[in-house]
C-alpha cells in the first residue's frame, strides 16, 4: 500500500542525508521526495512516499522519530488528507492537429500550456499522483519528450497540522 | 567572558561535561587540540595504539560505570579506524562521544590529504553527529553529544572538527551551557499507566510465567528494581547475553542465559510459558530462533525505552515505551496498590516443571561435558576456576567466539556492569581494550579479559597501552589454536572443512610476547596446576599477567540452538539433540 509520510525535521546540515540513509539502510524504497523549508526557516518539511503494510509503515515513522533532527512525523494515508503533485510535461507539437488535440487534453486536465516554441508545447499539471499518471497515459501517443514530476507534497485534512 | 582559541574549547568543554579520561590517538587534523590538552592537567589523556582500541576502551569504560566515554581521534585514518569501535557501541548501545579531527573547512570536498567524510561513513552507526563549522559552536555541541549519547536509548556520537576552527590564533569567547534543550529531540522516559496495568494484571494471572531481561536494565540501573519485582512474585528470570548479571547469577530463581548458546532450562521455559515479561531486550535473531515458531503459547509484555525495537521482531501484545527503571518502579507501586498475589498453585507447579528441568539438563546442576584430566584441559572449566579464585567478583570483558560464550555460561555474575562483551557487533579485538576501560576505571578490582588466541591478536599491541599507563588486566587466553566458533559451525555444516579457521605453526609464544611488552607470561597445559597458577597471576595485583592456557582443541559450545528452530530445539551435545 502507498504511503505518504510527512517529517517536519530540524533544517540542518545533513538532516536530509539521515533520512535518506534511514530508507537505504533499513531496506525501504522511496517512492518521491519533496523537501524545502517552511515559513519558519529553521523548519524543513519534507513529503516522502513508500510502499508498505501496516507494520512496515509503523516502524518506518518509529525509526524516523528516532533521528535526532526530527521534531514530527505522521503516516498522512492513516486519516483524511489531501496529496498534490507538480508535473512538467514537454510535448512534440509541430503537428496542428496534435497541437489542438493536446490544448484540449490540457483543459481536460486542468493544466496550463506553459511555453511553446513551433516544435514544442510544455504543459503544466498539478494534482493528485493517479491525475498525473493519467495525463500521461492520455498524451503519450502524441510524443512526450520529457517529464518532469516534483514529487508527492501532502497535508491532512481539517483541524490538524503540523507544526512545533 | 574569558577568550578561548577552538582547541582549547574542546578540552575545556570536555572538563566541564565532567570527562575525566580521554582515549585517543594524535594527528594533524587534532594537533590544535593535543596541544590544548598538553597546556592543562585536569583531563587526562590516555595514548591507545590504534583508535579502534581508543573507542573500545573508552567503551569499556562506559560499560563498567555507566558513565559517557570519551575518544579522540584525527581524521582520515584516524577516523576509519575508530569506526569499528562506535559500531560496536551503536549495536549496544552505549553511550560514547567520539571526537574527531577534520581537514580545515577551506579544504573539505578537496580530496585534502587524510580526508574522510567521517560524518558520512559513521551516519548508519551513530546516534547522532556534528560537523562544527565555528569555534563559537564548539561547547554547546560538546555539551548536545553527552547530552544525546548520555539519554534515552543510549549510542555513541560523533563531533568531527575541522583544523581551522582550532585554529590557536582565533580566540573567542567561552561559556559552557549550564543545560540543554533540544526541541527536536525529547527522549521519553515514563511508560503509559493504562498500559502498566494491564502489564501487571497480565503478569499475575500468569500460570507459567518468565522475565526476559537484556542490556536495557543493565544500561538504566534498573537491576535492584527488577530483583524486587521478581522477587515479590517469586518468578523465573532468565537474561540475555547483554543483561548478565543485571538478575544476580547465582540466585535460586534465576535460569541462566537464554538464546542460541542459551541453557536448556531457560530456552524450554521461555518456550513453554504462557506470559513473557520482556525488559530491556530486543528479541533479537540470536535469542529468538526461527520467529514463526517463537515461544507459541505467550502473551508478550515489552517494556523498552525505544519505541523502534517494541514489535519490530516479535509483535507485544502489550507494548510499553519508558524506560527500565520508570516502568519497574510503577509496576511494583501498582501491584502493591492492586492487593492482588500471583497464582500461588500454578507457580509451585510451574517452578516443579522448571527444577525439573535443570536437574535433567541443568547448566549448573547436570554434567554437560566431561571433565578435564591432564593435559585435557576443558575451556568450562577454566572459566570455573576463573570464578572460583576471583571470588566471583571479577569483572569479566571477552572477546567473540566460543571463550566468550564459555565465560557467559559459566562465570556466574552477580552484578550488573560485571560482564563486558560485544554482544550486538560481536567484535573480536574488543576484550583486552575494553578491559583496559574497566581497570582505569576500578584500579582496585580484579578485570579480566578472557580471550582466544584469535581474538586476542586483533588488538595485542594493546599490551603496549597497558605498560604506560599502568593498566594491570589479567588475560586469560583460552588457546585452542583455531578460530574455535568457526571451527564448531565447520563441523556442525560444512563436514568439517576447516577452510581457514586454523593457522598451522604460526601462532605466536604469547608467554615472550607478553614479556617482551614488560608483562608477565604463563603458560598452562595440564589442568592440575591450573588453580595455582591462577591465583599467581592474581596475586600479581600491580602487573599484567597473560595466561596462555592449552584447551581441549574439539571442544564445541552447547546448548545450540537448531537453526530453523524453536527455542527450545537445541543441540546439548555432539551427538543428543532435545
Ligand atoms: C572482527 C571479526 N572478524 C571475524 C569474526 C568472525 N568470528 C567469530 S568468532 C571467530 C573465531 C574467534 O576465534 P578465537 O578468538 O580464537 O576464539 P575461539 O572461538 O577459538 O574461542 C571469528 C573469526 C568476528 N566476530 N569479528
Ligand atoms: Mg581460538
Amino acid at each position: 500500500m502507498k504511503r505518504i509520510i510527512s517529517i517536519l525535521l530540524e533544517n540542518e546540515a545533513g538532516a536530509l542525508s539521515r533520512v535518506v540513509g534511514l530508507f537505504a539502510q533499513r531496506g525501504y524504497n522511496i517512492d518521491t521526495l519533496t523537501v524545502a523549508p517552511t515559513d519558519d526557516d529553521t523548519l524543513s518539511r519534507l513529503t516522502l512516499t513508500t510502499q508498505g503494510d501496516d507494520h512496515m509503515a509503523e516502524q518506518i515513522v518509529k525509526q524516523l522519530h528516532k533521528l535526532i533532527d526530527t521534531i514530527k512525523v505522521v503516516d498522512l494515508t492513516v486519516g483524511a488528507h489531501i496529496e498534490r503533485e507538480l508535473m512538467l510535461v514537454k510535448m512534440k507539437a509541430t503537428d496542428k492537429d496534435i497541437r489542438t488535440e493536446l490544448k484540449s487534453c490540457v483543459e481536460i486536465f486542468r493544466g496550463h500550456v506553459i511555453d511553446v516554441t513551433p516544435t514544442t508545447y510544455t504543459v503544466q499539471l498539478t494534482g493528485d499522483s493517479h491525475k498525473l499518471d493519467a495525463f500521461i497515459e492520455a498524451v503519450r501517443e502524441m510524443g512526450i519528450m520529457e517529464v518532469v514530476r516534483s514529487g508527492v507534497s501532502g497535508i491532512s485534512r481539517g483541524d490538524k497540522f503540523l507544526r512545533v | 567572558m574569558e577568550l578561548l582559541s577552538g582547541g582549547e574549547i574542546v578540552i575545556r568543554a570536555l572538563k566541564d561535561a565532567g570527562i575525566k579520561n580521554v582515549w585517543g590517538y594524535p594527528g594533524g587534523a587534532a594537533l590544535h587540540i593535543y596541544d590544548a590538552l598538553y597546556r592543562q592537567d585536569e583531563v587526562r589523556h590516555l595514548l591507545v595504539r590504534h583508535e579502534q582500541a581508543a573507542v573500545h576502551a573508552a567503551d569499556g569504560y562506559s560499560r563498567a560505570t555507566g558513565k559517557v566515554g570519551t575518544a579522540l581521534v584525527t581524521s582520515g585514518p584516524g577516523a576509519t579506524n575508530a569506526i569499528t569501535g562506535i559500531a560496536t557501541a551503536y549495536m549496544d548501545s552505549i553511550p560514547l562521544v567520539v571526537i574527531s579531527g577534520q581537514v580545515p573547512l577551506t579544504k573539505i570536498g578537496q580530496d585534502a590529504f587524510q580526508e574522510t567524510d567521517m560524518v558520512g561513513v559513521s551516519r548508519p552507526i551513530v546516534k547522532h553527529s556534528f560537523l562544527v563549522t565555528r569555534a563559537e559552536d564548539i561547547a554547546a555541541t560538546i555539551a548536545k553529544a553527552y547530552y544525546i549519547a548520555g539519554t534515552g536509548r543510549p549510542g555513541p556520537v560523533v563531533v568531527d572538527i575541522p583544523k581551522d576552527v582550532t585554529d590557536p590564533s582565533y580566540k573567542v569567547p567561552y561559556a559552557y551551557p549550564s543545560d540543554v534543550k533540544m526541541r527536536s529531540y525529547q527522549p521519553t522516559t515514563k511508560g503509559h499507566r493504562g498500559q502498566i496495568k494491564r502489564a501487571v494484571k497480565t503478569l499475575l494471572a500468569a500460570k507459567r510465567p518468565i522475565i526476559y531481561a537484556g542490556g536495557g536494565v543493565v544500561i538504566d540501573n534498573a537491576s535492584e528494581k527488577l530483583i524486587e519485582l521478581a522477587q515479590a512474585l517469586n518468578y523465573p528470570v532468565t537474561n540475555t547475553l547483554m543483561g548478565l548479571g543485571c538478575y544476580p547469577g547465582t540466585d535460586r530463581q534465576y535460569l541462566g542465559m537464554l538464546g542460541m548458546h542459551g541453557t536448556y532450562e531457560a530456552n524450554t521455559a521461555m518456550h513453554h510459558a504462557d506470559v513473557i515479561f520482556a525488559i530491556g531486550a530486543r528479541f533479537d535473531d540470536r535469542v529468538t530462533n526461527d520467529l514463526e515458531k517463537f515461544c507459541p503459547h505467550a502473551t508478550i509484555i515489552h517494556v523498552d525505552v525505544d519505541p523502534t525495537s517494541v514489535s519490530k521482531n516479535i509483535e507485544a501484545h502489550i507494548p510499553i515505551v519508558g524506560t527500565c527503571n520508570a516502568v519497574l518502579s510503577e509496576m511494583m507501586a501498582i501491584y502493591q496498590e492492586m492487593g492482588l498475589s500471583p497464582d500461588s498453585a500454578a507457580l509451585a507447579e510451574w517452578w516443579i516443571q522448571l527444577d525439573q528441568w535443570r536437574a535433567d539438563q541443568g547448566i549448573y546442576t547436570a554434567s554437560r561435558y566431561e571433565e578435564s584430566s591432564g593435559n585435557c584441559i576443558k575451556p568450562q572449566d577454566v572459566i570455573k576456576m576463573l570464578y572460583k579464585v576471583t571470588n566471583g567478583k571479577a569483572i569479566v570483558t571477552s572477546d567473540v567466539g566460543q571463550h566468550q560464550m564459555f565465560a557467559a555460561q559459566y562465570y556466574l555474575f552477580d552484578k550488573p556492569r560485571t560482564w563486558i562483551n560485544s554482544g550486538g557487533l560481536g567484535t573480536m579485538g574488543f576484550g583486552l581494550p575494553a578491559a583496559m576501560g574497566c581497570k582505569l576505571a576500578f584500579p582496585d578490582t580484579d578485570v579480566a579479559c578472557v580471550t582466544g588466541e584469535g581474538s586476542i591478536q586483533m588488538n595485542i599491541q594493546e599490551l603496549s597501552t597497558c605498560t604506560q599507563h599502568n593498566l594491570p588486566v589479567k588475560i586469560i587466553n583460552l588457546n585452542n589454536a583455531a578460530l574455535g566458533m568457526v571451527r564448531q559451525w565447520q563441523d556442525m555444516n560444512y563436514s568439517s572443512r576447516y577452510s581457514e579457521s586454523v593457522y598451522e605453526e604460526s601462532l605466536p609464544d604469547f608467554v615472550k610476547l607478553a614479556e617482551a611488552y614488560g608483562h608477565v607470561g604463563m603458560k598452562i597445559t595440564h589442568i592440575d596446576e591450573l588453580e595455582e597458577k591462577m591465583r599467581e597471576c592474581f596475586a600479581m595485583k600491580d602487573r599484567v599477567v597473560f595466561m596462555d592456557i592449552d584447551i581441549d582443541r574439539s571442544e564445541h559450545v552447547y546448548p545450540m540452538q537448531m537453526p530453523g528452530g524453536s527455542m527450545r530445539d537445541l543441540w546439548l551435545n555432539k551427538t543428543e539433540r532435545t
